[in-house]
């Protein structure tokens, strides 16, 4: 086990490294010129031509590239003219907006984005889990059809459409709900929980469908399954029978696409926080792109690529522990 | 009320139909049956038979299914089919528990063995603490002699053996003390050495409990020395009842005759099969392999070598965990001759099949086809050999493709081959489907819509297709009935006259390998212990894993089983 976590830790080193070095490319060969942009709209040719020495934007591209992994694992100072600011370890960069270290940002913003992810995970394995035992239970009837119906229109509606219904219905027409503004956990849990109810509601039936899906075909499944007999024939109630029985031969795979989702919705939900104002690792990507801000983009981008490649090795270890059968290797 | 333990009056039960069939499948027709308190019954028969749906009725597992019951059952005074769903679930487990046949699946992969012992005590005896349930359940599993019951009741099912996954479903039948025990094929998944360990703690804890046994099984051998009396089913039907020694010993009726005619005699010698029941018309018992030893059996020794296999061996796994699954094989298949091939499982025989026709490359040894050295060749050398060394599989329902014609699964090696336009392959085809019995109109058919023995046959026209020389059988007869069985054999032997073929027959039954082998090889755990004319061998065991392997062979006749469960008690 533990073996097998190194390895693939390893091997998520490679793909993030491939991942950087393919995203700077991308940055290199962008549109525009990155001083230009850097400097703001305001700047002469001269001021121009600091920022480009400042930045290295002169140097070859292997030379500069070299730069920004050194800056990842050693940290890196940049001279601002005045003074010189020090990048720490990992380094992503500066910002060109506000010469903020990219990492600096990332870190803000994190929080917000954790607390709509998490939360909006445990609504949507409610939602989806228990929606798609329920329709494993009663296959074929009419329940099942409605709620296969519901899922369904939840997953093809897209957010931005079920979130701003949400928005005019609670926060507008009831007024059982403020508008969502992000109040941090640690300052007031019940107002972050209030004001966090309606983006997670909004992700929850996005993703729940996906869960109902996968609970109601594995549930079913493992209803087949001989020991499901077994235990029938020994007297268990069908209540014990499907709750210890059925539904956790039925986890594994669940826990698994979890872990998955989790790792990408850390990366940000970009169209949940930008309509519901929160801000987010989603967020401040969608900023810095229509800024053309590319140290963040790059930043942003290989975070979003280290949650996901993380998630899934924590997928396949978290299904080993689930089913003991697997043995990883 | 009766003293009777179990009591069935007219039960019929019917399956409702797909499409088409309007009425359903009628699984069960009219059967009726007791069994006193403390008593053994086998019900045997054929697959299709309805015996196992009788076994799930006396729990009436088929309440809720859509399946429609009627008749009486009563276990123990309760009638079942009427009883409310809480008496019901008080008689399942409490007053009669079940085991099965294939104890991995039975029993829950997720949870240790213990706790699900445990979990079905407390059901029957609420109030019971989590740790009296856990302790009774070590005790059971003790008693069923799992070794160190204490720590392997933390062990999850995969963690046991085939033989102590069974001890362990027996041993949770048994933490809440039944008066009867249903089991369903209970040694149908298991070697022959583990199967009649199984049947013995049986035996030992009916003595010790005094609870009745139902037994239920397709092999006849296994009631032999297990139960009183044998309920012979047919088509839902009882065909007969009586003491197990008369029905095996002095059947009655034609259909039991035929049944025990059909079973393969592990004391027969292949010419002795004049000493067996006048054979019948209906089972094609005439070309009983057994009556057809072909001219091979005395030529075998002049005829020049087909195949040699020197020091085979074979690893899986990559380096951490490496396990061998043959050690070191040598063996000579002659041609013209049958080379039979036994063992339990794991003990490396489909590897070394596999490795014969170069399905799977040995990891050390040499390999001759006609004295040409064909271990080292790579894919392209070897295509041209492929026609000549083919293999007929195990299990005819996954080794046939569902979504392709039995006539296209049969044309398709010649395709592969070249050189023949389609109109020929077909034809060809067409001819094959005939020579091994099935009706060449049939071409365009799908798997699914035959028997598993016609299954069998298309996977024997398949592999005679490229005119191979050498055919591998891997366990060609292990999942078919022993009516089938018998046919089947029938055809291979024949095929083997005629087209002077070279077998490798592998099979797990001993009796099988007996009455189609000229030679045979006993492996075990990736050797071969012993080898030598099948005769020799088996008159004569020289190693004694062969012995043990003999004397847990379950025999027919309920004397002999008594004596020989006897032998293995003083063992």
């Amino acid at each position: 086990m533990t073996g097998y976590v190194l390895r693939r830790l390893g091997g998520a080193l490679i793909v993030l490294f491939l991942l950087s070095a393919l995203v700077y490319l991308l940055f290199y060969v962008a549109p525009g010129d990155p001083a230009k942009l850097a400097c703001g709209p305001r700047c002469n040719a001269e001021q121009i031509r600091q920022v480009r020495e400042q930045l290295h934007l002169g140097e070859p591209l292997l030379q500069q590239y070299l730069h920004f992994l050194q800056g990842l694992v050693a940290g890196r100072d940049y001279s601002t003219g005045t003074g010189v600011l020090h990048c720490h370890a990992p380094c992503l960069g500066l910002s060109y907006q506000n010469d903020q270290p990219v990492t600096t940002l990332l870190a803000s913003r994190l929080p917000v984005t954790a607390s709509l992810a998490l939360g909006a995970m445990v609504l949507w394995l409610l939602l989806g889990v228990g929606t798609g035992l329920l329709s494993a239970l009663r296959r074929g009837g009419t329940t099942e059809r409605v709620l296969t119906v519901l899922t369904l229109a939840g997953t093809a509606t897209p957010v931005f459409i079920t979130g701003l219904l949400l928005l005019m219905l609670f926060c507008a027409g009831l007024q059982w709900l403020p508008f969502p503004t992000y109040v941090p956990l640690t300052e007031d849990p019940e107002q972050w929980a209030w004001n966090l109810l309606l983006p997670w509601t909004a992700l929850a039936l996005l993703e729940s469908a996906k869960y109902a899906r996968l609970t109601r075909s594995a549930t079913l499944e493992t209803l087949a399954d001989d020991h499901i007999r077994t235990f029938r024939a020994y007297g268990l109630r069908e209540r014990a029978v499907i709750g210890r029985h059925a539904l956790r031969g039925a986890l594994p795979p669940v826990i698994a696409l979890n872990a998955i989702d989790l790792g990408t919705m850390f990366g940000g939900a970009m169209l949940t926080e930008t309509l519901f104002g929160l801000p987010g690792i989603g967020r401040l990507t969608v900023q810095s792109v229509r800024t053309v801000d590319l140290p963040v983009v790059v930043g942003a981008v290989l975070g979003i690529g280290a949650a996901v490649v993380l998630a899934g090795a924590i997928a396949d270890v978290l299904y080993a522990l689930a089913d003991r059968r697997v043995t990883l290797t | 009320m009766t003293a009777d333990l179990v009591e069935v009056r007219d039960l019929a039960i019917t399956f409702p139909g797909g499409t088409g069939a309007v009425d359903g499948v009628r699984a069960v027709d009219g059967l009726s049956f007791t069994l006193a308190a403390g008593g053994a019954l086998g019900i045997v028969g054929e697959s299709g038979s309805g015996k196992s749906t009788v076994a799930a009725a006396l729990l009436d597992l088929h309440r809720g299914t859509g399946a429609r019951v009627d008749g009486t059952v009563r276990v123990d005074g309760t009638d079942v089919l009427a009883a409310p769903d809480h008496a019901l679930r008080a008689l399942r487990g409490g007053t009669a528990a079940m085991i099965f046949q294939d104890p991995l699946s039975s029993l829950d992969p997720y949870y240790a063995i213990g706790d699900q012992i445990a979990e079905v005590h407390r059901v029957h005896r609420p109030g019971t603490s989590r740790r009296a349930a856990r302790a009774r359940a070590v005790a059971a599993l003790d008693r069923v002699g799992i070794p160190d019951a204490a720590r392997r009741a933390r062990s999850r099912p995969h963690e046991f053996s085939g033989g102590m996954r069974q001890r362990a479903l027996i041993a949770m039948a048994l933490a809440c003390e039944p008066r009867l025990l249903i089991a369903d094929e209970p040694t149908t998944a298991l070697d022959v050495t583990v199967q009649a360990q199984i049947l013995d703690l049986l035996h030992t804890l009916r003595a010790e409990t005094g609870m009745g046994l139902l037994l239920v099984t397709h092999d006849l051998g296994v009631v032999a020395g297990s139960v009183d009396e044998v309920l012979v089913m047919r088509g839902g039907r009882a065909v007969e009842r009586g003491p197990v020694g008369q029905v095996l010993g002095a059947p009655r009726e034609p259909y039991t005759k035929d049944l025990l005619a059909a079973v393969p005699r592990i004391e027969t010698a292949r010419g002795g099969a004049a000493a067996l029941p006048a054979p019948r018309a209906a089972l094609h018992a005439a070309d009983r392999p057994a009556a057809a030893p072909g001219p091979a059996a005395d030529a075998s020794a002049a005829a020049p070598p087909l195949l040699e296999a020197a020091g085979l061996r074979r690893e899986f796994g990559r380096r951490g965990r490496r396990t061998t699954a043959v050690a070191d094989v040598s063996l000579t298949v002659r041609a013209g001759e049958t080379l039979g091939l036994v063992g339990e499982s794991g003990s490396g025989k489909t590897t070394v099949g596999r490795m014969l026709v170069r399905l799977l490359d040995p990891t050390a040894g040499t390999l001759h086809y006609e004295g040409r050295d064909i271990g080292g060749l790579g894919e392209r050398a070897l295509r041209p050999l492929r026609s000549d060394l083919q293999m007929v599989f195990q299990d005819p329902v996954s080794s046939l493709n569902p979504r392709r014609t039995i006539g296209e699964s049969v044309a398709d090696p010649l395709r592969a081959a070249g050189g023949l336009d389609d109109a020929e392959v077909r034809r060809r085809a067409r001819d094959l489907l005939e020579r091994v019995g099935l009706d060449p109109a049939w071409y365009h058919r799908y798997p699914h819509e035959f028997s598993g023995g016609q299954r069998q046959r298309v996977g024997i026209a398949r592999a005679l297709a490229p005119s191979p020389r050498l055919l591998v059988c891997d366990e060609p007869v292990s999942a078919l009935d022993v009516t089938t069985q018998a046919q089947v054999m029938a055809l291979l032997g024949e095929l083997r006259r005629d087209l002077g073929l070279s077998l490798v027959f592998i099979a797990h039954d001993l009796a099988v390998v007996r009455a189609v082998s000229d030679r045979v090889a006993v492996m075990r755990a990736g050797r071969i212990v012993e080898e030598g004319p099948v005769d020799a061998v088996y008159d004569n065991p020289q190693h004694p894993y062969t012995q043990g392997l003999l004397t847990a062979v379950p025999v027919l006749d309920p004397q002999a089983a008594a004596d020989r469960r006897a032998r293995r008690a003083a063992a």
